[in-house]
């Protein structure tokens, strides 16, 4: 014990540790609170969010982001879960894991600009959909290739939380289910899906915040069609320059933020082990 | 029966990772073409990684990348070790929760929300944007990943290693240097990979704070990439996807090793 103390009172490696929490955590968070009070020539105001609140363009704005999240999120779940689920079934789940985990480690602005290529008017995609005889359509700066190439680029962060918690599921729970009599339904139902809840939560969480801010999808991908709450972010910040809107907006996205991880951690405590692998 | 259902689960895997893997194989694919556009490959050559190479603001660019990515991952692995020790050596609940949490707030903000705060953080303290606010920022979000994966190798690490190292006479940093960085080097090496790949792999942080005079290879192909194709391009993701493979192959070996040495290790002591 008194040398545990010993230890503990010899703090002076946590200091740089503490400075980074002070400098890059509070302070640029509190910085961007305050720079939502000020207007474009830095006076002091609360008419950025009078403005945000009451202006149709950026309510709606905000409800497209929200939307757009939404749908990108359900894609990426729809296709991850059995995913995850098939991979644990597998002899080498851990090299089918690094797998599915590689492409992360791919530029995200290269992936984005390879879709450039795949959407384009006479791209790849539309040779195939003019070869099976539906013939080219308009693809890159849509809607659905911005959804499309999102879920593409979250997949595997929805893989690896849902497989973590399927993989700490005991397999006596799904045989004690089957020996009660249920079928494969009613044991995905009532049984393997709430216990791997955990895992989809996480899983939601590490798509859902990112979509509501990835604006070189947008600009690349979706060519401006959806404004995202990131898109419109940059835009205040490095376009209009009018940075007290654009904190404004920040403000509102990190209030996003807060609501969907309260939501997605909500009762934690209640499903026994948490979201760390 | 049952082989057929097994062969459509195969099926499934398989046709994720084809989607997975296709772009990235077309983009690379086409780094090759003679062509100039990402439509009809018309024969092999080897003049846009030529192009490349002979591009050199391109590699320029290149190694300013790699020059903040080492950096800010070596110093953000430093920072966070320490950071990761001194969180499990706090013995108050309340203050190691708190720690904990604004620890992960990094890892949770929106990119773009890092990167606008920041932007206002550097303005306000008059730090000139270039080569050292992109470093910083980088060091600054790397951080937090390096404690998450430093954190469960101190915390599984046992008070009577540091008693008896204690007992036997040694100091505080013969404790530190001799018997718990070596513990926790997995830990430490682990943190280093994701650092290294985050800072790689960052665009829009980075894109917040880079001012004018400099750039980094994402900042760079967003540019390019908003005028359109431009083999070049794909020529750089051929190289950077063989960046990319030594990395996990090189990661994925350290780890081989590590485990395979500890589990060694504590066969050996056990017998």
């Amino acid at each position: 014990m008194q040398r545990k103390q010993r230890l503990s009172r010899n703090t002076a490696y946590f200091v740089p540790y503490i400075l980074w929490i002070l400098l890059f955590v509070i302070a640029p968070v509190l910085l961007l609170i305050y720079q939502s009070f000020f207007n474009i020539d830095g006076q002091f105001t609360f008419d950025n969010y009078v403005t945000y609140f009451s202006s149709s363009t950026y309510l709606m704005m905000t409800v497209n982001s929200v939307w757009y999240a939404f749908l990108i999120t359900l894609a990426t779940l729809l296709i991850s879960y059995p995913t995850a689920y098939l991979l644990n079934e597998t002899k080498h789940p851990q090299l089918w894991l690094l797998l599915i985990i590689m492409p992360t480690w791919i530029n995200l602005l290269l992936k984005a600009y390879a879709f450039i290529g795949i959407f384009s008017q006479a791209g790849i995609a539309n040779q195939f959909l003019s070869f099976i005889g539906i013939g080219p359509k308009q693809l890159l700066f849509t809607n659905f290739s911005f959804v499309f190439v999102a879920a593409y680029i979250q997949i595997p962060f929805m893989v690896l939380p849902i497989y973590n918690s399927i993989s700490e599921l005991k397999p006596s729970y799904v045989n004690a289910s089957r020996d009660l009599g249920a079928t494969n339904w009613q044991t995905f139902s009532r049984v393997i899906f709430p216990l791997t809840m955990p895992g989809v939560k996480a899983g939601i969480q590490a798509v859902f915040i990112p979509s509501l801010s990835l604006f070189m999808l947008t600009r690349l991908i979706g060519g401006n069609k959806v404004i995202t709450l990131g898109t419109a972010i940059e835009e205040h910040f490095l376009t209009t320059m009018n940075w007290g809107m654009g904190s404004t907006i920040g403000v509102v996205l990190i209030i996003a933020m807060v609501i969907i991880m309260w939501l997605t951690n909500g009762n934690k405590r209640r499903s026994g082990k948490g979201l760390t692998k | 029966m049952k082989t057929r259902t097994f062969k459509w689960r195969n099926l499934y895997l398989w046709l994720v990772f084809i989607v997975l893997y296709a772009p990235i194989i077309f983009l690379i694919v086409y780094s090759f073409s003679k062509g100039t556009t990402m439509n009809n490959f018309h024969g092999f050559t080897w003049s846009h990684y030529q192009d490349l190479f002979a591009d050199s603001r391109l590699i320029a660019i290149f190694l300013d990348t790699l020059l903040i990515a080492l950096l800010s991952s070596i110093i953000a692995t430093i920072i966070g070790a320490f950071g990761a020790l001194g969180i499990s050596n706090t013995t108050r609940p309340l203050t190691k929760n708190t720690l904990l949490s604004l620890n992960n707030i990094l890892m949770v903000s929106p990119d773009v929300i890092i990167g606008a705060s920041f932007l206002i953080f550097f303005t306000a303290l008059k730090i000139p944007l270039g080569f050292g606010s992109v470093l910083l920022s980088h060091i600054a979000f790397s951080i937090p990943i390096v404690v998450l994966m430093v954190l469960p190798k101190v915390q599984e690490m046992s008070t009577s290693l540091l008693d008896a190292a204690a007992d036997l006479g040694a100091n505080n940093w013969q404790l530190l240097s001799q018997v718990v960085v070596p513990y926790i080097m997995p830990g430490i090496f682990s943190g280093f990979f994701m650092a290294l790949t985050y800072s790689l792999d960052d665009f829009a942080v980075t894109f917040f704070v880079t001012g004018n005079g400099f750039t980094t290879l994402s900042v760079e192909i967003y540019s390019r990439a908003r005028q359109g194709i431009n083999l070049e391009i794909n020529a750089l993701s051929g190289l950077m996807f063989l960046m990319a493979l030594i990395l996990v192959i090189g990661y994925y070996f350290i780890n081989q090793y590590s485990s395979r040495h500890r589990h060694a290790a504590v066969r050996g002591r056990r017998s």
